[in-house]
C-alpha cells in the first residue's frame, strides 16, 4: 500500500509538470498559432538558471523561483521579436519546424558544456524532511510541488479566463485584427504571452531541479509526453489542459505500481484509445 | 490554410520533360560513382536517407502533412529485415519483403489513427506514435535492446549477387533507390497526386468537390510510410545492424531537416538534401554535440530565409518545376 501511495505522489508530481508545460503550450498556441517545440528546452534552461543562480551567484531556491522565470521568460520574447514574429500568416508547421531548430541548438549547447549527466540541486532547508500522514510518508518538498504547481495553474487560469487583461488576450485569439483597432497593441501582447508560456515552463524546470536532477536532456523526452497530453486535452480550454495534465500523471503514477513495464507508453496507448473514440480530444474544439 | 510554396506551378508536358531530363543525369551519375573513388559507402548511405526524404515528401510537400515520426517506419522494416535475415536466414530478397511488409501494416495502423486530426495535431499524434514505438522496441526481446542487431549476413540476392562485394551492394543500392524514386515521381504526376496537391492548397474546397480527403490523406500516409520502410529494409544491408538510433525522434528530425534543405514539395530536393545533411555529419563527425546545434541553426535559418531550400530555389531562378 505505502508504495502505491508513493507512486501515487510520483503521479501527482509528474502531473504538476504536464499541467504547467500543457498550459504554456496552449496559452502560446492560442496568440500565435505555433506549437512551441523549444518548450522541453525552455524547461530545462529553467532549472540551469537556478543552477547557476545558486552556485554562481548564491542566490537561493526561492530567489530562483520567481527569477528563472523570468530570466527564461525574457528569452523567450527575444527568441519571439527576433524570429518567430516573422512566420505570422506562414504555414503552421513552420513554427513547428522554427522551434523544433530552436530547442536542436539550446539543448547541443547545455550538451557540449554539461554532458549527459545530471547536476544535483539541493532541496531547500525549508522544504526538507517528511510528514507522517498516518498511511504514508510525505516528503515535505514532493508536496510543495504538486500544491504549488496547483495554484500556479489556477492563477493563470483566473488571469486568463476572469481579469481585463485576459478578456483582450482572449479576444485577439479570436479576432486580432478587430482587437487592434480597439487600439491594443496585440504584437506587444503576443510577444508577452509567449513569454508567459515560457516563463510557466522555466517555473516547472525549477521545481523539478531538485526531484529529478538538472540535465540537458531533460526537457526532450518530456515535450512528447506533453504533446500526447495536448492531443488528448485539446487545446481550446485552460481548465482543460490543467486537469488533463494532473489526471495523466496520476494514469501514469498508478500505471507504474500495477504495470510497471507500460509505465513509459500509456500515456501514449490513451491518446491513441482517445483519437480511436473521440478525434478532437476531450474539450477541444476540431482544430 | 495558408499554403506551402507560394509558387506552385502547373505540370505541363514540358515540365515533365525536365524533370526525366534531370533524372537521367542524376542516375548516371550515381551509376558513374564506382569508378570514380569516392567513397561508395557514404554514398549508399545517402541514397537510403535520400529515399527516406523522398518518401516523407510524399506525405508533406504534396499532401501537406508534416509527420515528425517518420523514423518509426525506417526503424520498424530495418529491425525487422535484420531478424528475418540472421535468426530466419532468409534471403536478402525476402528479408526486404519482411521489412517493407511491417512497414506497410504499421503505416496502415499508425495511418487510421493520425489521419483523424489535422494540422498541428496529425504532427504531434505522429511523433507521439514513434516514441511509442521507441519504448515498444527498447523493451522488446527481438530488438536487443540498447544493443540492437548487429552482424547481420548480407547474403546472395536472387542467389546470384554477392552483396558483401561493395560494388553489387551499391548497384543493387541504387536499383532500389532510383525504383522507389520513379515510382514516387509516378505517384505525384498521377491523377491522385492532383488530387492530394489539391487537399495541400485547400482542403475544404477539395471536399465540396466531391473528394474524400481522408481516404486520399491515409493512402497518401501508406505510400510514404511503406516506401520509407523500403528504404530502411535497404539500409540494414549497408550498416548491417539495425539500432535503436533508427528509431528516435532525432531520426525523424533529420529526415525534416534533409527535405526542408533541399526544398520541400519539390521532386530532387530531398535527395540533394539528404547528400548534404549526411555529408555534413560525415566532416563533422569530431566536433560532438556541435552538430545538433549547427543542424538546429540549419533549421532556423532555412525556415526564417530560404524556405524554398536548394531545389526549389533553383527552379524559382529558371520557373521550372524540380
Amino acid at each position: 500500500m505505502q508504495a502505491l501511495y508513493a507512486q501515487l505522489l510520483v503521479g501527482l508530481i509528474n502531473g504538476s509538470f504536464y499541467a504547467l508545460l500543457s498550459l504554456g503550450l496552449a496559452v502560446i498556441f492560442g496568440m500565435l498559432n505555433i506549437i512551441n517545440f523549444a518548450h522541453g528546452a525552455l524547461y530545462m534552461m529553467g532549472a540551469f538558471v537556478a543552477y547557476f543562480l545558486l552556485n554562481l551567484g548564491g542566490i537561493n531556491y526561492w530567489w530562483a523561483l520567481l527569477l528563472a522565470p523570468i530570466i527564461v521568460g525574457i528569452f523567450g520574447m527575444i527568441l519571439e521579436r527576433t524570429m518567430l514574429q516573422w512566420l505570422t500568416g506562414l504555414d503552421h508547421l513552420y513554427g513547428l519546424l522554427l522551434t523544433f531548430g530552436i530547442a536542436l541548438i539550446v539543448q547541443g549547447v547545455f550538451q557540449n558544456y554539461f554532458g549527459s549527466s545530471g547536476l544535483p540541486y539541493a532541496i531547500p532547508d525549508q522544504l526538507r524532511g517528511g510528514m507522517n500522514l498516518g498511511f504514508m510518508f510525505l516528503p515535505i518538498y514532493r508536496g510543495w510541488v504538486v500544491v504549488f504547481s496547483l495554484a500556479v495553474c489556477l492563477a493563470t487560469w483566473f488571469l486568463i479566463e476572469k481579469t481585463q487583461l485576459g478578456a483582450y488576450l482572449r479576444a485577439a485569439t479570436e479576432n486580432p485584427t478587430l482587437v487592434r483597432a480597439f487600439g491594443i497593441n496585440v504584437p506587444r501582447m503576443i510577444t508577452l504571452t509567449y513569454g508567459l508560456g515560457v516563463g510557466l515552463a522555466a517555473l516547472a524546470g525549477v521545481l523539478s531541479a531538485p526531484i529529478n536532477q538538472v540535465r540537458p536532456l531533460m526537457g526532450a523526452d518530456l515535450i512528447i509526453v506533453v504533446f500526447a497530453v495536448v492531443v488528448i486535452g485539446g487545446m481550446g480550454s485552460i481548465m482543460g489542459s490543467i486537469i488533463t495534465g494532473f489526471a495523466l500523471g496520476v494514469i501514469e503514477g498508478l500505471t507504474k505500481y500495477f504495470y510497471p513495464e507500460a509505465s513509459n507508453t500509456v500515456v501514449f496507448v490513451l491518446m491513441v484509445l482517445v483519437l480511436l473514440v473521440k478525434p478532437t480530444g476531450l474539450t477541444g474544439r476540431a482544430a | 490554410m495558408t499554403t506551402l510554396t507560394d509558387d506552385t506551378l502547373p505540370v505541363t508536358p514540358r515540365a515533365m520533360r525536365d524533370e526525366m531530363i534531370v533524372f537521367a543525369v542524376m542516375a548516371l551519375l550515381l551509376a558513374a560513382v564506382p569508378f570514380t573513388g569516392v567513397y561508395p559507402f557514404f554514398v549508399m548511405q545517402a541514397l537510403c536517407f535520400a529515399l527516406l526524404a523522398c518518401a516523407f515528401n510524399l506525405l508533406v510537400g504534396y499532401g501537406g502533412l508534416l509527420s515528425f515520426g517518420h523514423a518509426m517506419f525506417l526503424g520498424t522494416a530495418g529491425y525487422c529485415s535484420a531478424h528475418a535475415l540472421k535468426v530466419w536466414a532468409l534471403p536478402p530478397e525476402l528479408g526486404i519483403l519482411v521489412g517493407v511488409a511491417a512497414a506497410f501494416v504499421l503505416s496502415i495502423v499508425t495511418g487510421y489513427i493520425s489521419i483523424r486530426r489535422q494540422g498541428i495535431y496529425f504532427s504531434m499524434i505522429t511523433l507521439a506514435l514513434s516514441q511509442l514505438l521507441y519504448f515498444i522496441y527498447l523493451q522488446a526481446p527481438f530488438t536487443h535492446g540498447e544493443d540492437g542487431i548487429q552482424g547481420i549476413p548480407q547474403g546472395r540476392m536472387f542467389g546470384v549477387l554477392d552483396l558483401s562485394k561493395p560494388t553489387v551492394l551499391y548497384y543493387v543500392v541504387l536499383v532500389g533507390f532510383l525504383a522507389g524514386f520513379l515510382l514516387i515521381f509516378r505517384i505525384i504526376n498521377s491523377p491522385f497526386g492532383e488530387v492530394l496537391k489539391s487537399i495541400r492548397e485547400n482542403e475544404q474546397r477539395a471536399i465540396s468537390l466531391g473528394y474524400r480527403t481522408d481516404q486520399y490523406k491515409f493512402l497518401a500516409f501508406v505510400l510514404s510510410g511503406t516506401l520509407a520502410g523500403f528504404a530502411g529494409a535497404l539500409k540494414v544491408f549497408v550498416a548491417q545492424n539495425a539500432s535503436l538510433t533508427d528509431v528516435h525522434w532525432t531520426m525523424s528530425g533529420e529526415v525534416v531537416l534533409m527535405t526542408l534543405v533541399g526544398g520541400l514539395g519539390t521532386v530532387f530536393g530531398p535527395v540533394v538534401g539528404a547528400f548534404v545533411i549526411i555529408a555534413m555529419q560525415q566532416y563533422l563527425a569530431g566536433f560532438g554535440q556541435w552538430v545538433t546545434v549547427i543542424q538546429g541553426a540549419i533549421f532556423v535559418v532555412c525556415v526564417l530565409t530560404f524556405r524554398r531550400g536548394v531545389v526549389g530555389e533553383i527552379a524559382h531562378y529558371f520557373r521550372r518545376s524540380l
